[in-house]
């Protein structure tokens, strides 16, 4: 890997995603105040005629967009991530249940979202929406990534829910690396036979991170950007359970009902694997800033690190 | 069917052949919810006999008029006025809330032709019809979105937040039904937690509302057509008797949710001929 560059956080990539959508007329954005937060706003401002704001009321955004997704429109719908799972009973009942497609995005995912504290870092939304059938569940690493997953949402036949962050990390791609980045489909970002690191949004660099670190210890990582937690790459899975001694996983995320847990369900019943779950146990943040947070929660690359050595 | 003269008589014929339709498929399932069907049915046979544009040969047409059925439990009206419009048959109706039949236990999109929302928990129809009415304004088509609420139902949240966007963003193709039949699940609304003045508080969100009597068949189609005319959202709120049509389950609180018996499937058919 070259030097990772500084590009914006993903949130903008979901931006820049909806204006490069926009030449499609099926496509209709959907805001519950937040969309200069989230990024809907750039949408808006070229497309009010497509853009429905509706206020601080996020049930109704998603019977919305649901409404609208019946007649044919293609539906994004974001506000924070906390505050879809408001309105997580209108997902299931009403978006998936009835099998439309609509997009959801949740923006400050996770505790890395900071200062405004814990009411605002959502740590359980990819559990809670994992368990819809149907649903596509995505938690891109980047800007460039976000915006080249949330583009594949146009012609995708489910309905979804992608959660994006809210603080720069540095960029996992570039302008040519990204173009192989796949809905359902993990990148291999560094290959290792030792152990596998998988990892997904904010953390994928401090993964990438420690397999540096770990390779002066001639520990070799392989290194994956999950994601796309739901439908999971399980054939990636089954490689990677096949040539390491053990997988670490880690996310900005509970450790209940997250990427680890997805990780765990299919290995443990088709491939049993040492797993070890880095994410946030079993508690609320607080304020603070981001690496402030991930490090009072150990999230950090040393835990990673550790985990890592501890597979051997 | 919309621009065809129907009379009032036939109409109240067609709501006669459905709470019989009604009834019995709920006895044959041995659940379902007759009092807010029989309640709704006047309603809904005047929205389909003289407004609602759809036809059977064509259910998924992007033109349609949409009826949304927000008070899903009381999908055996919903079901009785299809077979009436030929989208579903004797048999569909007999497999009622079966294993594998078209007829859920709620409408629902996915299962039944002619249905156009997938309900059962309450309170979000009416934000799922402000999706329809604006993908109608997008693409320029002049179809019509009729949402049918229950009284109960306006205890929901989501409600008041659909009611509020539908009048600031002046979504004059969508129309509202309310049935107030006064009794919900539990209980009467008044004991459960009255909503009072429901037509007011409509009002004050920034709709036109109209009260009627939701069993005068003239009025429901004088108030349809009311709706249709007027500019903005609009509502109508129905004063219904739940269990309309079977003595011993009008004003029944317990025929929310119960079928019948065999006994009590004799008496309420002896009383809808």
């Amino acid at each position: 890997m070259s030097a990772p560059s500084t590009g914006g956080a993903s949130r903008d990539g979901y931006g820049a995603a909806l204006l490069n959508l926009a030449d499609d007329p099926r496509v209709v954005v959907i805001e519950a105040d937040l969309g200069k937060s989230t990024k809907s706003c750039l949408f808006r401002e070229l497309y009010p005629e497509r853009t429905i704001s509706l206020g601080i009321a996020e049930q109704n955004m998603v019977l919305v967009a649901a409404g609208l997704a019946s007649c044919g429109k293609v539906p994004f719908a974001s506000t924070f991530a906390i505050f879809t799972e408001r309105a997580f009973e209108q997902v299931r009942n009403g978006l998936a249940r009835p099998g439309l497609v609509a997009h959801i995005c949740g923006s400050h995912g996770g505790i890395h979202t900071g200062t405004d504290g814990s009411s605002a870092q959502s740590i359980e939304d990819l559990a809670l929406y994992r368990t819809i059938p149907g649903m596509t569940v995505m938690h891109p690493s980047d800007d460039l990534s976000a915006t080249k997953l949330t583009e594949q949402l146009l012609n995708h036949p489910n309905p979804s829910y992608t959660r994006t962050a809210r603080n720069k990390t540095p960029r996992i791609y570039d302008e040519d690396t990204v173009n192989s980045i796949q809905i359902g489909k993990g990148s291999v970002l560094k290959e290792g036979n030792d152990v596998a690191i998988i990892a997904i949004g904010v953390m994928v660099h401090k993964a990438l991170e420690a397999a540096e670190n770990l390779r002066s210890e001639e520990i070799n990582a392989t290194v994956v950007d999950m994601h796309t937690i739901k439908p999971l790459d399980t054939a990636l899975l089954d490689q990677l359970a096949n040539s390491v001694s053990g997988i670490v996983t880690v996310e900005d995320h509970s450790v209940i009902g997250g990427l680890g847990s997805a990780v765990s369900e299919y290995l443990s019943e088709n491939n049993p694997t040492i797993i070890r779950k880095i994410g946030v146990e079993d508690r609320f943040g607080e304020s603070g800033d981001s690496e402030e947070l991930l490090s009072l929660v150990g999230l950090t690359v040393e835990s990673i690190e550790t985990a890592a050595r501890a597979m051997l | 069917m919309k621009g065809t003269e129907v009379s009032v008589q036939s109409l109240e014929n067609v709501a006669k052949n459905c709470r019989r339709s009604i009834v019995d498929m709920i006895h044959k399932a041995g659940a379902g919810h007759p009092g807010g069907s029989l309640s709704a049915i006047d309603l809904i046979v005047g929205l389909y006999g003289t407004q609602l544009n759809v036809d059977s040969n064509n259910p998924d047409s992007s033109q349609r008029d949409r009826f949304i059925m927000s008070k899903g439990h009381a999908s055996p009206a919903v079901y009785a006025i299809l077979k009436e419009h030929n989208f579903l048959k004797q048999s569909d109706l007999d497999g009622f809330r079966s294993l594998g039949s078209v007829c859920q236990g709620h409408v629902d999109m996915k299962w039944t032709n002619g249905v156009d929302f997938s309900a059962g928990s309450l309170g979000m129809g009416l934000s799922f019809g402000i999706g329809t009415a604006f993908a109608a304004k997008m693409d320029g088509l002049d179809y019509q979105t009729w949402v049918m609420l229950g009284d109960g139902e306006t205890q929901e949240g989501q409600i008041w937040e659909a009611f509020m966007a539908a009048s600031y963003h002046n979504l004059g193709n969508l129309h509202v039904i309310i049935d107030r039949n006064r009794i919900q699940n539990d209980d009467f609304v008044n004991v459960q937690m009255e909503i009072g003045d429901v037509a007011s508080k409509v009002e004050a969100f920034g709709w036109s509302v109209k009260e009627i009597d939701g069993h005068d068949m003239e009025a429901v189609v004088e108030a349809l057509q009311w709706s249709m005319d007027t500019p903005g959202p609009s509502a109508v709120v129905a004063h219904t008797v739940k269990g309309k049509g079977v003595s011993f389950m009008e004003d029944n609180p317990s025929f929310h949710g119960k079928a019948p018996n065999d006994a009590e499937l004799k008496m309420a058919m002896e009383e809808l001929v």
